[in-house]
């Protein structure tokens, strides 16, 4: 009886000791369940976020549309881009036109006036002064001369000059040298080495015949340039030319009217005399 | 609309017919001129003018005189001055600022040169 007693007081400690355990377990398995519910909860509220701000499947076709969008702007502005540089190529050329007109005009200005200027007078001596002051401010000579042709005795003979004597100028032969040839054949000189000249009277670094059509009556030599005039310009060579017809005109014509006005004046002399 | 004076002295007709000629690009201005210092400075003792445009090598007087004179004159101390000569040497162009010059320009004509000094100088 005392054994069984005994194991019976053994059971139910035990017993105790199970429900205790048991307890404790249940007590952990609730403890789990709260974690778990919490995690839930958290993850639940992680997924929301992300959903937030991950786009959904509409919104990644608005960012397709819009980098599409932004392509073409891109291809838009670089041919706007190409465009502009084109207008300004097209600007740069149409000022560099402009001034290219503007140097014409000007020039064509001055040839109006240096034309005029040498009709203006039938003076002999003063359409000599008119063209050495052309020479001087509209094609930069520094030392220069008029030289004319006498056609009887055929040869050059020097009526004016600027930054040199008159009497310094030798006398040339029709034909001689490069004055004479330029004379006899009528075609402008121009020396090749402008910057290695050296002055010498019979070959000048620039000679221009004076023609009237093919008729030459002189030239016109250059020796130097204005310090500041290192080379001709383009429009230079054709102010020669021009400049030449006319000066020859204006030089023959007063010369005709020179002669003219003093066989008038020998003429009327001489009927003085008569009629006295 | 305004009107600006301005004085050419230029012993040199044609030249000054090239001045003349170029200027009369710009609208308002009228042009005076004198073929000599003497002749610039008698125009000058009887007129007002607003530019005064000259050569250099002229007889009687020359630019430089006629630049240091003006210069001297209290009445024309300010009025802007342009020197168009045929001497291009550096010491040339400094001894005429120094003078009172405020343009520089140097033959063989250089109309655009002349257009821009007189509408830069002029304010127009």
């Amino acid at each position: 009886m005392a054994v069984n007693d005994e194991e019976h007081r053994r059971a139910s400690s035990r017993a105790e000791e199970f429900l205790q355990v048991f307890k404790k377990g249940a007590e952990f398995t609730q403890e789990l369940l709260k974690e778990n519910e919490r995690l839930r909860f958290q993850v639940l509220r992680l997924q929301e976020a992300q959903k937030k701000s991950t786009p959904a499947g509409s919104d990644n076709e608005e960012i397709v549309r819009l980098q599409r969008r932004i392509d073409e702007l891109e291809q838009e502005k670089s041919e706007i881009l190409d465009r502009i540089k084109e207008v300004e190529a097209e600007n740069l050329d149409f000022a560099n036109r402009y001034v290219d007109i503007e140097n014409e005009n000007n020039m064509l200005a001055n040839l109006y006036i240096a034309s005029y200027q040498l009709h203006s007078t039938l003076d002999f001596n003063e359409v000599l002064q008119i063209i050495l002051e052309i020479i001087i401010n509209l094609i930069g000579g520094e030392q220069f001369a008029i030289m004319l042709l006498d056609e009887k005795n055929k040869y050059l003979k020097g009526f004016a000059a600027e930054g040199l004597e008159v009497d310094e100028l030798p006398e040339i032969t029709l034909g001689d040298g490069i004055i004479g040839t330029m004379a006899q054949t009528g075609e402008n000189y121009f020396v090749d080495d402008l910057e290695g000249y050296q002055k010498d009277f019979t070959n000048p670094m620039v000679c221009i015949p004076l023609k009237i059509k093919e008729h030459v009556i002189g030239v016109i030599v250059i020796y130097s340039l204005l310090e500041q005039k290192s080379k001709f310009a383009e429009v230079d060579y054709e102010l020669f030319t021009l400049l030449a017809g006319h000066a020859a005109t204006a030089i023959f014509s007063s010369k005709l009217y020179s002669e003219s006005e003093r066989k008038l004046s020998t003429i009327q002399g001489f009927i003085d005399l008569m009629t006295k | 609309m305004t009107t600006y004076k301005v004085l050419i002295v230029e012993d040199s007709p044609t030249m000054r017919q090239l001045i003349v000629f170029a200027l009369k690009r710009l609208r308002g201005l009228q042009i005076v001129e004198a073929n000599d210092g003497v002749d610039g400075l008698k125009k000058l003792s009887t007129e007002k003018f607003d530019l005064i445009l000259t050569d250099i090598n002229m007889p009687i007087m020359d630019g430089l005189k006629l630049v240091s004179l003006v210069r001297n004159d209290p009445s024309y101390k300010e009025v802007p001055i342009v020197i168009i000569t045929t001497e291009g040497a550096n010491e040339d162009r400094e001894r005429a600022l120094a003078l009172g010059a405020n343009e520089y320009i140097t033959k063989p004509i250089q109309t655009t040169k002349i257009i821009e000094a007189a509408t830069r100088l002029l304010g127009l």
